[in-house]
């Protein structure tokens, strides 16, 4: 592939220091996203998903987290060695992210109106006048009805699924390049996720912007990503195209998660398999295990498993994982593994 | 909003009426006038001489009744009985100064708390918010009289700095205005303060960070605007403790406020002028009330629109 990624993390480690001990959130990640298409983040909470998003927005709180290690290229710029000020014209400019809780990631005292227009303000230099009215017209571009009445609505006065249309129209105001979604549906009714991901999805065709998505739900995924990011106790344990996640995924947790999924027509309770489910919990982040962090939860762990941390094996150019399992088919290691 | 706040108009005349019942209720009972005023070989028939001719025979009801009628339709608080003028010509007298006093004194405290409050909220546990908190636990330790006398010991006996009675200059005001500023200003700056650190950990404000918003206007307009709302209600509800403080405060530094007024009328049992001054530091404190309610109202929306 001759093109450039949008966005490149190497080596990403973003450690939290509490009394307790440093919490490794995120513990060497790396991925690779192209312009214009969408990359899935999966995990189950604590995997460090969020925290991977928010290290790429510099927005992990500091104290008590903090990026310790790694590189994050986005179009060319390493954003750690930006200065404060450049990175403040990235956030909300080139990337810009939306959360998941719409119903408190507004601000309650001021209007709709206002908290869009301040984007315009700070990334286009506009009046207020101009502001105010590339608000109204972001709010109906995310389907708002009355676009020109809601505009001076208060956030309480809109449903979870219109304050979620209102944080997209917010995000991608200024046509930013990359736009990360954190769990965008998950606090949200069904019919209105699917709503949601229809527009993600028109708008990011509309605007050719590449997308990170971040969700424990391999629906959206499906529905959603080309590539996809598997994360568990803050690592990457596989990297693969879409199609391959459903057809061929290599590492055992992949492949629990797929497993754990109930499908249509299947029946659990009768038949002789059972609807599978990962034992045991996502181990704590804070003491260091040199094996693999899954073993413990895994059925096919190896003696190897306990003692030594796999690298991330390079299984094609489009499919990696981090599994002794994996060793026998690789064709090479990725250059920054974990164990390395 | 109009609706709000003709609530609460209603409701404050309602608190009203319950105070002057209260205060005249309790006074009635408490005072004696007569062997206050009176000399004292005076005998019965001279107290019942006395009586009569203030009303004081007449049953309490009757004579709260009579007041009430007064003072609502004439705006005539009676006569002080010591002074022979009109209570209303004491207290206008009195009152600028109390205000001017309370007025300075939440200015400073304002100017103070709300600064300190958010510095020590964004350097959480650092030796600013250590020392801050730490001054202000002292500030909240210390008896109001007892900072006064060591405020005129130090600027006015020892410094001479300043003057440490009466109210003639702007000089004159600094130290009253200081020593009762200090008295509400630790309950204000911890106010800021918690309200800060809380809304710091809001999603909106990571939201705003996400947007490119730059951080003194993340603090000052998307969290300050959300902490102040407590700090609104505070003000309100504390202006009858200011004003209590402000009686405290007047008496030392000999500033002829409202407050040394209802001391001295206490003192020599002037029932007029003490129902007056009750009945107007009640009525500044439900006023003081419907403003925080109104502001608190404008600053959040989730109110207003209840």
């Amino acid at each position: 592939m001759a093109e450039t990624p949008i966005l490149e993390v190497t080596g990403l480690k973003t450690h939290f220091h509490t009394p307790e001990g440093v919490v490794r959130a995120v513990d060497g990640v790396d991925f690779t996203l192209m312009p214009g298409r969408t990359l899935g983040i999966l995990g189950e909470s604590g995997s460090g998903k969020s925290v991977t998003a928010l290290s790429v927005m510099r927005l992990v709180a500091d104290p008590p987290g903090r990026i310790v290690d790694g590189r994050i290229m986005f179009e060319g710029r390493d954003l750690l060695a930006l200065s404060p000020a450049e990175m403040r014209k990235i956030r909300g400019g080139e990337i810009s992210m939306i959360f998941q809780e719409p119903m408190t990631s507004l601000n309650p005292v001021y209007t709709l109106g206002d908290q869009i227009a301040e984007v315009f303000q700070i990334h286009e230099g506009m009046n207020r006048e101009q502001a105010w009215a590339g608000a109204t017209d972001m709010l109906e571009q995310v389907g708002i009805p009355n676009p020109e009445s809601r505009v001076d609505d208060y956030p309480h006065q809109f449903s979870g699924g219109m304050r979620q249309r209102a944080m997209i129209a917010m995000a991608i105001a200024c046509r930013s390049r990359l736009l990360i979604a954190d769990e965008p549906t998950t606090a949200l009714d069904v019919t209105i996720q699917a709503q949601i991901l229809d527009l993600l999805l028109k708008l990011q065709e509309d605007m050719g912007m590449a997308m990170m998505l971040i969700t424990h739900d391999l629906g959206v995924i499906a529905e959603t990503s080309d590539d996809v990011v598997v994360m568990y106790a803050g690592e990457v344990v596989e990297r693969l195209g879409i199609d391959t996640l459903f057809d061929d995924p290599r590492h055992p947790y992949t492949r629990g998660l797929l497993n754990s999924i109930p499908r249509l027509g299947e029946k659990f309770t009768r038949g002789k398999q059972p609807l599978e489910e990962i034992p045991g919990t996502v181990p704590n982040l804070i003491d260091y295990d040199p094996g693999c962090p899954f073993a413990a939860r895994c059925g096919q762990a190896m003696a190897r498993c306990h003692t030594e941390r796999p690298p991330l094996f390079k299984l094609n150019p489009a499919h990696y994982s981090k599994c002794w399992l994996s060793e026998a088919d690789a064709e090479g290691r990725a250059g920054v593994a974990a164990a390395g | 909003m109009r609706t709000y706040i003709i609530t609460k108009l209603l409701h404050a005349v309602g608190v009203a009426l319950v105070i002057s019942f209260v205060s005249f209720f309790l006074l009635f009972y408490t005072a004696d006038p007569a062997s206050t005023l009176l000399p004292e070989n005076a005998d019965d028939a001279d107290i019942a001489e006395f009586e009569k001719q203030f009303g004081l025979d007449r049953p309490m009801l009757v004579q709260y009744g009579d007041f009430l009628a007064k003072v609502v339709f004439q705006g005539d608080f009676g006569s002080s009985w010591v002074a022979k003028v009109l209570v209303g010509d004491l207290i206008g007298v009195a009152l600028w100064p109390t205000l001017k006093l309370a007025i300075a004194a939440q200015i400073i405290a304002a100017v103070l708390a709300i600064p300190l409050g958010i510095i020590a909220a964004i350097r959480r546990y650092s030796l600013v918010d250590n020392v801050t908190t730490f001054l202000v636990l002292v500030g909240q330790a210390m008896p109001l009289f007892w900072l006064g006398i060591v405020l005129i010991i130090i600027f006015g006996v020892w410094l001479k700095w300043l003057p440490v009675s009466g109210s003639d200059t702007f000089a004159h005001l600094i130290l009253p205005a200081i020593t009762l500023g200090s008295f509400i200003l630790p309950l204000n700056m911890r106010l800021v303060r918690s309200g800060m650190l809380e809304v710091l950990s809001q999603d909106y404000i990571r939201t705003a960070r996400a947007k490119g918003v730059e951080e003194g206007r993340v603090l000052m307009k998307h969290a300050f605007r959300n902490a102040a709302i407590p700090l609104v209600t505070v003000t309100g509800v504390q202006f009858g403790a200011l004003l209590g403080g402000a009686v405290v405060t007047e008496t030392v530094f000999s500033w002829p406020g409202l407050g040394r007024l209802a001391i001295e009328s206490i003192q020599v049992g002037d029932f007029p002028v003490v129902q007056a001054i009750v009945l107007i530091f009640g009525a500044f404190t439900i006023l003081a009330n419907l403003a925080a309610d109104i502001g608190s109202a404008w600053i959040d929306p989730r109110i207003r629109f209840d």
